[in-house]
């Protein structure tokens, strides 16, 4: 009796150490299967930051500029050119600006180049023995121009001494922030030796001074003298094809979920739009601008390269978010408003215009932008409507040739000049960013805002 | 300028028009004393739209001929000989004197005679025609105007008819989504046809080299259009961006949405979800310059052979670009499981993570399948970050460490905006694309089949 009694605690026993080590093994993996999630989102968060992280570090360099002060003179013996034309009377606006053309064209076959040398030279210390070819580089290429233009702006200038900065080359402000490697030998290094030591020499007492780069946000991109490119084209084609989305998406997107949701009798037809729609906003954008490619230019024969033909495709891909975003909006809208104003009388459109729409406005508003905000970064469709063309130059309508903000990325990091354009392609990658986390900001804030009133 | 002054005449006609409708509604109201059908509003907007219909066609109409007729005008301007003289540039140089003659601005250089004359007859027309065109629209809207006011009494259902012409509109605007996959499938199935003149579609779709010769246009050779290197390409990258994605995804999903504080889940969300809302171009970049060297630098210290443009490192950032897809779908799906079937699993005594293997996962499956394919179609269409980081090297071969070529890729090489369509080598852009796009819909027509059939399982 006390035997089985034993045995049968015994038992107990074992089977206690058996759940308990059972336990034991399950809560382990419980634990391990926690700690797997978290480590995804650890993962998932570390990518985020990692990223953002690597592009401020590689851009933030960017955003200064190394400047040259110089004292230009306008040496009549270089500057040998008849005076600026003037407009006589009865000549036809035709003609003076022929003229005009003309005595610019002579200006501009002077060697300016001489201007730039001069004054260099003048800026280095007495008796610095460089050659022209090595001193010409320290300044960029575009800074001849500059003088011109303003000769051009001023003619009377001739002769006189004035005050300007100009952009070091981007060959010297990558040896001034050191993005190439100061310890490698003249064969490596893209300046020669007298001009390094120049340069040191220049910073040192103070005729080379690095400020902010306003030059990012107030110039075109250029190709001869990469140190003074800049987004201004690519951010003013951007706002011409962000314009015309917000024109063209936001009404016909707005009015389709309208149909969709409120009058569309349930058949076939509307069926077929609705799978339709939903299939749309899966299709890869480039799709979209093998559209554009085929069916505006090739077909309608709208210009190439042109923010019109951008925002139309880009417009294409954005409705069928605001389609869908502004349908689950009216969804949510509580029957009994729609039943109020119907039994008040109104009629079907009225209680769709004057009471439904209003309330859906923030979620309208916020899909609208957030679609806007998606549309601003897409790269791949207008690589193929040719907007992937070197333009130097502010588009002034829709029309002229244009780029955008994410293909000048796209641009940028293709340059040969990697040591310089690095930076400034994730420099160009920040304000971008900016402009999306302002937008989304804008949106959060908006929604946050006109849903406490409503 | 001449748009602005239409412009301006037509928002003041539907001023007039809309003001007119309204009035005539007003004094029916207060003469008579009877029952108005329709609100002013309604008759305003009624007349409006009657005048703005023919306005709006006599100027379209103009804008479509307009400019023809001109060309055809200035060129009856000018002497016979001389036109017959002049080739197809010259006679567009001399067309364009003769505008900037009429203009004002006048021309550089000698004015012949003729050109003086004919800029003369040029102003004095384009002068007439706008006045022509601008009186016409505005007699039509008048018109239209006065006839839609004669029609307004007390028992005129105003109200139906905008509302009628309103629905059209909006019908209209709700096309314009069917129009565009209409205009998607239009452009590349015709386009892509005319590739398959030159190239035979066993060629293309069973071909496995990919060599499209820019050199001889023009000539017999063509190059060579095998589309599976490219398909590899897409595959191998598509595959290790899942790799990534979905363990990544899918555990963030399951400890976001059953373990997490809602504190934690609130900010963490989001965070994750700003991978979502960045450009594609960036990621692309973030693996030219950061991602690719390091893979390369790693593949170095333990002696493996990584390119630093390869299908690993597209295929890993792509991974990272859809973390968010996955992780955000899949939550969605777990948190549409019945709370009842979670809580029969803990009645019985089994642990939390017994409960989301043993009884979660396997009855959001199907709707967890769907978000993969989804996120499988995201990552095939994916076009800025193959392109950085890929390498563009069109061959077959199966090693993900070095660099590969996509179907975006070849799209975007082939493709670039200033070609004329003309022989194959841009063309093949299309049957890409083609394909591109029958894959994509495939895979998004089954993941949302299977979604919806998932969804309606639990309802």
């Amino acid at each position: 009796m006390t035997d089985m009694l034993s045995t049968d605690h015994q038992a107990s026993i074992e089977r206690t150490k058996l759940i308990r080590a059972g336990l034991r093994k399950r809560h382990l993996s419980e634990n391990i299967f926690k700690s797997l999630g978290l480590a995804a989102i650890v993962v998932a968060l570390g990518f985020v930051a990692l990223l953002f992280v690597d592009i401020v570090r590689k851009g933030a360099p960017a955003f200064t500029q190394s400047n040259v002060h110089l004292s230009v003179t306008f040496d009549p013996a270089i500057i040998d050119v008849e005076p600026a034309p003037v407009r006589a009377d009865g000549q036809s606006d035709a003609d003076f600006q022929a003229a005009n053309l003309k005595w610019q064209r002579d200006l501009a076959m002077l060697n300016w180049n001489k201007v730039i040398e001069a004054s260099l030279r003048a800026a280095a210390p007495a008796g610095f023995e460089i050659d022209s070819k090595d001193l010409l580089a320290i300044a960029e290429t575009d800074a001849r121009h500059q003088v011109r233009a303003q000769f051009v702006a001023d003619p009377s200038l001739l002769g006189k001494t004035v005050e300007v900065d100009v952009l070091a080359s981007a060959n010297a402000q990558n040896w001034i922030k050191g993005n190439i490697d100061r310890s490698l030998g003249d064969a490596q290094q893209q300046l020669s030796a007298p001009a390094r030591a120049l340069i040191d020499e220049m910073v040192a007492t103070g005729a080379i001074t690095n400020g902010f780069a306003w030059s990012i946000f107030t110039n075109v991109d250029s190709r001869s003298a990469p140190a003074s490119a800049g987004l201004l084209g690519a951010f003013v084609g951007t706002l011409w094809m962000m314009l015309i989305v917000i024109v063209l998406a936001v009404p016909i997107g707005v009015a389709a979920a309208v149909y969709l949701e409120e009058f569309a009798p349930k058949s076939r037809l509307t069926d077929l739009i609705e799978v339709n729609i939903n299939n749309l906003a899966a299709v890869p954008s480039i799709v979209f601008g093998l559209l554009g490619a085929a069916a505006f230019i090739n077909y309608m024969h709208l210009p190439i390269s042109a923010p019109l033909v951008g925002g139309l495709v880009l417009t294409l891909m954005t409705l069928p978010t605001i389609i869908i975003a502004t349908r689950g909006a009216l969804l949510g809208v509580s029957p009994a408003l729609r039943q109020a104003a119907l039994g008040m009388g109104a009629s079907k459109t009225q209680m769709v215009f004057h009471h439904v729409l209003p309330v859906t406005f923030p979620s309208i508003l916020t899909a609208t932008i957030l679609g806007v905000a998606h549309a601003l970064g897409e790269t791949a469709p207008l690589l193929l409507i040719g907007m992937k063309a070197f333009v130097a130059a502010v588009p002034a309508t829709p029309l002229d040739q244009a780029t955008a903000l994410p293909v000048q990325i796209y641009l940028w990091q293709g340059n040969e000049n990697r040591n310089f354009f690095e930076p400034r392609t994730a420099a160009a990658i920040m304000v971008l960013l900016l402009v999306m986390i302002m937008l989304n900001g804008v949106a959060i804030y908006l929604r946050s805002r006109l849903e406490k009133r409503a | 300028m001449n748009s602005l002054i239409i412009a301006g005449m037509l928002l003041v006609l539907l001023g007039l028009a809309y003001q007119s409708g309204w009035a005539r509604s007003r004094s029916l109201a207060t003469a008579n004393g009877v029952k108005v059908h329709s609100r002013p509003q309604y008759h305003g907007s009624y007349v409006a739209i009657w005048t703005l219909v023919p306005t709006i066609v006599i100027v379209i109409l103009w804008a479509w001929l307009g400019d023809g007729i001109t060309h055809n005008f200035i060129v009856s301007q000018i002497p016979v000989e001389t036109v017959q003289s002049l080739d197809q540039v010259g006679l567009n140089a001399t067309i364009a004197r003769i505008k900037s003659l009429a203009s004002g601005y006048g021309v550089a250089g000698e004015v012949l005679p003729y050109e003086q004359t004919a800029g003369d007859a040029l102003r004095s027309f384009q002068f007439i025609t706008f006045l022509v065109v601008i009186v016409a629209a505005a007699v039509a809207g008048v018109a239209a105007l006065l006839y839609a006011r004669s029609r307004i009494t007390a028992r005129l259902r105003a109200r139906n008819a905008v509302e009628r012409v309103i629905n059209i509109a909006l019908l209209a605007c709700s096309a314009v989504a069917i129009l565009t996959t209409v205009g998607i499938v239009a452009s590349l199935v015709s386009e892509a046809y005319k590739f398959f003149t030159f190239i035979h579609p066993i060629d293309f779709f069973f071909g496995t080299v990919w060599n499209p010769s820019f050199s001889s246009t023009g000539g017999g050779a063509h190059g060579q259009y095998g589309l599976l290197p490219l398909l590899a390409g897409t595959l191998m990258i598509t595959l290790i961006a899942m790799l990534v994605a979905v363990p990544v995804g899918l555990m963030a999903a399951i400890h976001l949405s059953q373990y997490a504080h809602h504190n934690f889940r609130a900010v963490a969300k989001p965070i994750i979800e700003i991978l979502a809302g960045i450009p594609t171009i960036v990621f692309g970049f973030f693996a030219l310059v950061t991602v690719g060297p390091f893979l390369r630098d790693v593949g170095g210290f333990i002696g493996l052979d990584i390119k630093a443009t390869s299908a690993l490192t597209a295929g890993v950032v792509m991974g990272i670009m859809i973390i968010p897809f996955v992780s955000s779908l899949s939550d969605d799906i777990l948190n549409q499981v019945p709370r009842t079937l979670r809580d029969g699993a803990y009645g019985l005594g089994a642990t939390k993570s017994e409960t989301i293997r043993n009884v979660l996962l396997p009855a959001a499956l199907p709707g967890i399948v769907g978000a993969f394919l989804l996120a499988v179609s995201r990552a095939v269409g994916e076009t800025m970050i193959v392109v950085l980081a890929a390498g563009n090297s069109p061959v077959l071969r199966g090693n993900p460490f070095e660099p590969v070529a996509t179907i975006t890729v070849s799209i975007v090489n082939q493709l670039t905006g200033d070609s004329d369509f003309a022989g194959p080598q841009s063309l093949v852009a299309f049957a890409l694309g083609l394909t591109l796009f029958v894959i994509t819909l495939c895979l998004n027509v089954f993941a949302l089949y299977i979604v919806r059939r998932f969804r309606e399982q639990y309802e």
